[in-house]
């Protein structure tokens, strides 16, 4: 099961495309306000140039004894001519008369005498006409003449076209070095954060100390947070440890003063029926302690698995000084621990935690076997890993069996009384997982008894 | 020849066919099974056949019915009569901006269009295919051992020292019956105010009134007038018979040129194949090596080259002379000046 | 022998002062650091038994300052801790061999025993009985000129014998003695290991003798 929620993301990401979809938000705006500036420019011209034919044609209007003349200069026309050979229409007339011109031709009527604009259509095309009005007397009467001039709107179609290419263009070149810039931002954003990661997670496991990391203001905060939780962890785990050390003085002491004055009394007392309810309780007090003990040192395996520190281990020197340290152990009841081939090996690891796994299966070994035998200790090497076998000519385990025993609390049908409390395997097991190691159980081939076998990668 | 074709007097086709009038008409027939091209123009039949004969060489599956009339004519027919014709071509070059301004008109591109200057195509729909320059055409007997008038200033200094030698032997257009006529002098008066002098002094001396240029040729050579003012220099260089009898003067103060322009009408029935014709007339004309068109009197590298030749802008401008206010006051003007004596 | 015990839990340290003496030691007891820096400073002991956790410091600082101070005194540590607790183990820092709390006095003799072995190889003062003479250090057992090495539960089951000549042990504390509690072990069990230590002694002057339904003795017949 992942730790992460999913759904929430890569912040580069996020980053990136929020400031993309704000880069395209612009561009389109950008556009928008291009075209529209465009367009007005554009229409405006236009109705510029109409409105100063309308007017020349205008200029043009006289009253001569008593009639209207109008002389329609030249370049009323030709002014409106252009590369795109919009049409031209018009229309002049007296008091809403027609004179002369497109009788058809709508006018754009407003008030006032300012010439007046409208987009109408006529024969089929657009227009852009304005009209405007001059006010001559003619016997003293007032005469309204109205020019209105009217022209296709194509070369401003094209001039818009023109803009509106060049404003998209525009609009795609901020867009693609916005969009340049955004994933730079998102990158930059994104580096201070692995930055940060790296830094964190680069420390070994019992590196506990704050972190100092070179970060953006905006990420201070989750350093500081950071800090404090790495402060916690650090107090949390000394705590634990202090824990696990008062409670195995504060269960093992008096157990070890109960067991030393029965074994003493023991040897005072001659009634069997005493002597037998001394050996229960020597027993019972063995049990508990071993289970006691074990308990606080699983808990301490697990502890040390989760800060796991690497340093190089002689796999060699470690078992044979194991070797010596259990031989009282085993000469007691008669047994040999005996060094066979033993290869040179160095593994990275905790050398505590590795030579207190082979402590448990050794220990094993020698509880489980009878007296008088021996226990045979290998260590090889190949396909680049280490090998150390512990093999007894104990019972070996039921068939089936071997696999369920790493389990906790699980012990072997053949330890039936002999005192355990299941967590020696778990332990073994759990050290050699935590280096990338293996435990392997079978029955000897050769013989009784039974071999474990745990493997490390080589350094 | 491959073709036949026949004239068809006026009177055949007088009554239901058309309400306009119309000069001339040939058919040049194809056996093919293509469609056939009416063509409505002001060009006299003689002055396009080579480069019809030399389209129907290409496209021998068409067909080509033309018919000639007067620009006027031209004109009513294609908007008041609504007659179907493929391509309209007229000297007129205010009329036809006007059927194109008017929607009368449709688009036409191709390679050929694109490549006309800007000045010679107007909205995709009006092309000109000639640079005809308006020119003064004099009768050698009559100017044996004179300088020739080289200007209108020339002209009018030349007719007011000799009232005797041209009185009543002038000749012009009427610029009422002729469209072209009429578009020459517009032109004419826009340019310079030398026209309207010039006018008074023709008036003064009873000139006479052509409607046609190659009458007024035709009248130079004969030796019944001494000149002719504003006849279209192609129609006198064409008469190469004559060239021994006449003069034919560019005024180098400004000589107005004017485009022939071909127009397919909106009523086209047959667009593709007046699209065809349209581009032959343009490459014929355009393209200077093999030009088989009689009448190009300018080429455009002349046109570039000199200060006096002055081609009349297609533009909205054309519309101005159009307007029936504007023209009763020019005829009037023109009346004034040129028709003195009414009797 | 003498040892040192340094143990702040009095009672333990009655019950572990009460086993030595049975053994024949000689023990002297401190409660804390000070008291054992007073003894170490007049005394030499044969082994020092060290507590870790003592009330005025750590007995890890007490194991530094006696090797430091050129004492090679042998120091077994008595240690409630396991070894994955302690972050500097006590055999770095010089111990001979340590013993997690509770123990079996069996095994602390044994590892006192095994210390001892690797400090001097052969006990001063052999135990003897008619014509054999016992290296309990050494785990060897002379008969005249013959020495034979004993195994671990031969070696002690005659030191039961040679701590008692002449008195009748019984089938069971000898089981107690020679195996640890945890086993399941019948009385005749004990049988095997006296057949053995028979076989050596058959060309002695003293025998093990069985006294039918109370024990065995060791006795010069």
């Amino acid at each position: 099961m992942s730790i992460f929620r999913a759904g929430t993301g890569s912040i580069r990401r996020r980053l990136t495309l929020q400031l993309l979809a704000s880069a395209a938000l612009l561009a389109v705006v950008l556009f928008v306000i291009v075209f529209n500036f465009a367009r007005q420019i554009g229409a405006e011209s236009q109705d510029r140039v109409l409105a100063a034919s309308a007017a020349s044609i205008l200029e043009a209007t006289a009253v001569q004894s008593g009639e209207i003349v109008i002389d329609i200069p030249y370049f009323a026309f030709s002014m409106l001519d252009n590369a795109n050979d919009d049409r031209v229409f018009y229309q002049i007339a007296q008091d809403g008369e027609v004179l002369t011109g497109y009788d058809d031709l709508q006018t754009a009527r407003g008030p006032g005498s300012a010439p007046n604009f409208a987009t109408v259509a006529f024969r089929g095309e657009v227009l852009r006409v304005v009209t405007q009005t001059r006010r001559l007397s003619s016997d003293g009467r007032p005469v309204n003449v109205t020019v209105t001039v009217g022209q296709t709107r194509d070369a401003q179609a094209e001039v818009l076209n023109r803009i509106s290419r060049m404003a998209v263009a525009l609009g795609i070149g901020f867009f693609v070095v916005s969009a340049l810039l955004a994933i730079l931002a998102g990158r930059v954003t994104a580096e201070s954060l692995s930055r940060l990661a790296a830094s964190v997670s680069r420390r070994g496991p019992e590196d506990l100390r704050p972190v100092v990391a070179d970060v953006p203001a905006e990420m201070r905060p989750l350093v500081r947070s950071l800090n404090a939780m790495i402060a916690r962890l650090s107090g949390a785990f000394n705590r634990t440890e202090d824990f696990i050390a008062e409670a195995a003085h504060r269960v093992r002491t008096p157990l070890a003063t109960v067991r030393a004055h029965a074994e003493n009394t023991l040897r005072r007392v001659d009634r069997e029926e005493n002597r037998d309810s001394l050996r229960e309780m020597i027993r019972a007090i063995d049990e508990s302690s071993r289970a006691a003990g074990q308990l606080l040192d699983h808990a301490m395996v697990s502890l040390r698995v989760d800060q796991l520190e690497l340093h190089p281990v002689d796999l060699h020197s470690l078992t044979r000084e194991l070797a010596d340290k259990l031989a009282p152990v085993a000469e007691m009841r008669d047994m040999d621990i005996r060094l066979n081939r033993m290869a040179g090996a160095e593994v990275m690891g905790d050398a505590i935690l590795i030579q207190n796994a082979l402590r448990n299966v050794l220990e094993n070994a020698i509880k489980y076997s009878p007296a008088d035998t021996a226990i045979d200790i290998d260590l090889q090497v190949r396909d680049h890993r280490a090998y150390v076998s512990i093999r007894d000519q104990g019972p070996g385990f039921r068939p089936g069996e071997a696999s369920t025993l790493t389990g906790r609390f699980t012990r072997g049908e053949n330890a039936a009384g002999t005192i355990g409390s299941g967590l020696g395997l778990t332990i073994a097991d759990e050290v050699a997982r935590a280096h990338n190691g293996q435990i392997e159980m079978t029955n000897n081939t050769e013989g009784p008894g039974a071999c474990v076998t745990l493997s490390f990668p080589l350094r | 020849m491959r073709y036949a074709f026949f004239s068809l007097a006026l009177s055949l086709l007088a009554g239901p066919l058309a309400a306009f009038e119309l000069e001339e008409r040939v058919l040049f027939d194809s056996p093919g099974e293509g469609p056939t091209l009416r063509i409505l123009s002001t060009t006299d039949i003689g002055l396009m056949r080579p480069v019809i004969e030399a389209f129907l060489e290409e496209n021998p599956e068409i067909s080509i019915d033309y018919h000639a009339a007067s620009s006027t004519e031209v004109m009513l027919a294609l908007t008041e009569e609504a007659a179907e014709f493929d391509v309209a071509i007229s000297s007129a070059m205010d009329l036809q901006v006007r059927l194109a301004n008017d929607g009368y008109a449709q688009d036409h591109r191709s390679d050929a269009t694109r490549g006309l200057p800007e000045w010679a195509r107007w909205h995709d729909q009006v092309f000109g295919f000639t640079l005809e320059p308006a020119t003064i055409v004099l009768s050698r007997d009559d100017f044996e051992g004179m300088d020739l008038p080289q200007t209108r200033q020339d002209l009018i200094a030349l007719l007011r020292d000799n009232p005797e030698q041209f009185e009543g032997r002038i000749g012009t257009y009427d610029v009422r019956t002729s469209g072209l006529g009429y578009l020459f002098a517009t032109q004419d008066a826009r340019t310079s105010e030398t026209y309207w002098r010039l006018s008074e002094v023709m008036g003064g001396m009873q000139a006479r009134l052509y409607c046609c240029s190659d009458d007024m040729i035709g009248d130079v050579a004969s030796g019944e007038i001494a000149m002719a003012y504003n006849v279209l220099g192609s129609y006198a260089d064409a008469r190469t018979d004559l060239h021994e009898d006449i003069h034919i003067i560019r005024p180098e103060d400004f000589t107005t040129v004017m485009m022939r322009t071909a127009v397919i009408p909106e009523t086209a029935q047959a667009p593709d194949a007046a699209g065809l014709f349209v581009d032959h007339l343009i490459e014929s004309s355009w393209a200077q090596e093999n030009s088989s068109f009689s009448f190009l009197g300018v080429t455009p590298q002349g046109l570039a080259q000199s200060a006096s030749l002055r081609p009349i802008q297609l533009g909205p401008g054309l519309l101005v002379y159009l307007d029936r206010l504007k023209r009763r006051q020019f005829l009037e003007e023109w009346s004034a000046a040129l028709v003195q004596q009414p009797e | 022998m003498r040892f040192l015990l340094v143990e702040d839990n009095q009672q333990l340290a009655a019950a572990i002062l009460d086993r030595l003496s049975l053994d024949g030691h000689v023990v002297d007891y401190a409660g804390d650091l000070d008291t054992a820096d007073s003894f170490t400073s007049t005394t030499d002991y044969d082994l020092i038994l060290l507590d870790i956790m003592l009330p005025d410091g750590d007995g890890r600082s007490f194991l530094e300052q006696q090797r430091s101070a050129g004492s090679n005194t042998p120091i077994i540590v008595l240690t409630a801790r396991s070894e994955v607790s302690d972050r500097v183990g006590a055999l770095d820092l010089g111990a001979d061999d340590y013993i997690p709390k509770p123990f079996d006095f069996s095994e602390l003799e044994a590892r006192c025993r095994a210390v001892l072995r690797r400090h001097s190889g052969t006990s001063t003062n052999d135990k003897r009985f008619g014509n054999v003479a016992l290296d309990a250090l050494a785990g060897t057992l002379c008969v005249g000129d013959t020495t034979v090495t004993l195994r671990n539960r031969e070696l002690r089951l005659i030191e039961v014998f040679f701590a008692s000549p002449g008195q009748i042990i019984s089938k069971s504390k000898l089981v107690d003695r020679l195996f640890s509690y945890d086993e399941e072990v019948s009385e005749n069990a004990i049988e095997v290991y006296v057949g053995r230590l028979r076989k050596h002694l058959a060309t002695s002057d003293v025998a093990i003798e069985t006294v039918r339904g109370l024990g065995y003795r060791l006795a010069v017949p």
